[in-house]
């Protein structure tokens, strides 16, 4: 069934770009707090765009974020051509992490990203497969009352 | 409290956005794991930190922080001071290790 949306944006991401990190992230917080989406909100998906987009920058070749802006919920979907996760299960838990020397140089490989992207979704998913890449995506409702 | 308050009282090298030590200050968090402090700082915290590199930049203007102190008298890249100055978030730098800077600021903010 297809949704109706306010608001819908895509951002393509190439791996191996430090340099960058954060830049997606920040650029969609600033458009969304001109949509007039609430501020506890737009820090939630702030968290999870980042994460998503440093995961990107550090396992895959390129990859994309889509978000969604419903009347009730923020959509965030991230998919990459990359290594993808043999484990899925074990990643998701807190400390676990593949990252290289170069990653953890770079501050990030903690094992906490996939939890940080759960901690601040409401809902969320995740499907990849060994050699062609990773699937995110995270739901993030817009409670008025609560933010 | 001020920023710039603690810069004085701590005797902080600011590296840049002087323009932006007036920002009032209302707690902190220390960390290097960049997701420990994504997931558990707040916003107008000021960040403590041994790491030097332009990602704390994207971390602190993420999390709005008031500001970034690295410890030990360690320098911030040439690029993090670059990336800091374009997102106005301040640099400062301490001599001190992070259990005194954290020790100081503390009491700075609750007994004074």
């Amino acid at each position: 069934m297809k949704s109706e949306s306010e608001f819908v944006g895509n951002v393509s991401i190439v791996g191996h770009g430090f340099e960058y990190a954060g830049r997606v992230s920040n650029e969609i917080k600033k458009i969304l707090l001109e949509q007039g989406i609430p501020e506890g909100i737009v820090r939630r998906v702030a968290v999870v765009i980042f994460e998503v987009e440093v995961n990107i920058i550090s396992y895959a070749e390129t990859g994309f974020i889509r978000y969604q802006v419903l009347p009730d919920s923020i959509i965030i979907e991230a998919k990459d051509k990359g290594q993808g996760i043999a484990d899925i299960e074990l990643a998701q838990q807190e400390g676990y992490s593949t990252a290289d020397d170069k990653i953890r140089e770079m501050g990030f490989g903690a094992g906490m990203g996939l939890a940080n992207i759960k901690k601040f979704s409401d809902v969320f998913e995740i499907n990849s497969e060994v050699g062609k890449g990773t699937y995110v995506k995270s739901i993030i409702n817009i409670d008025k009352k609560r933010s | 409290m001020n920023l710039d308050f603690i810069v004085e009282k701590m005797e902080l090298k600011c590296k840049c956005c002087w323009e932006n030590l007036r920002r009032e200050v209302s707690g902190g968090y220390v960390g290097d794991l960049l997701s420990d402090v994504i997931a558990n700082s707040n916003s107008g915290d000021i960040w403590v930190t041994r790491q030097v590199h332009q990602n704390i930049v994207a971390v602190a203007t993420l999390k709005e922080h008031a500001g970034i102190i690295i410890i030990q008298g360690a320098q911030p890249d040439k690029d993090t001071i670059e990336k800091a100055a374009k997102e106005g978030m301040p640099i400062m730098v301490s001599s001190l290790p992070a259990f005194e800077v954290v020790g100081k600021i503390y009491h700075l903010m609750h007994y004074t």
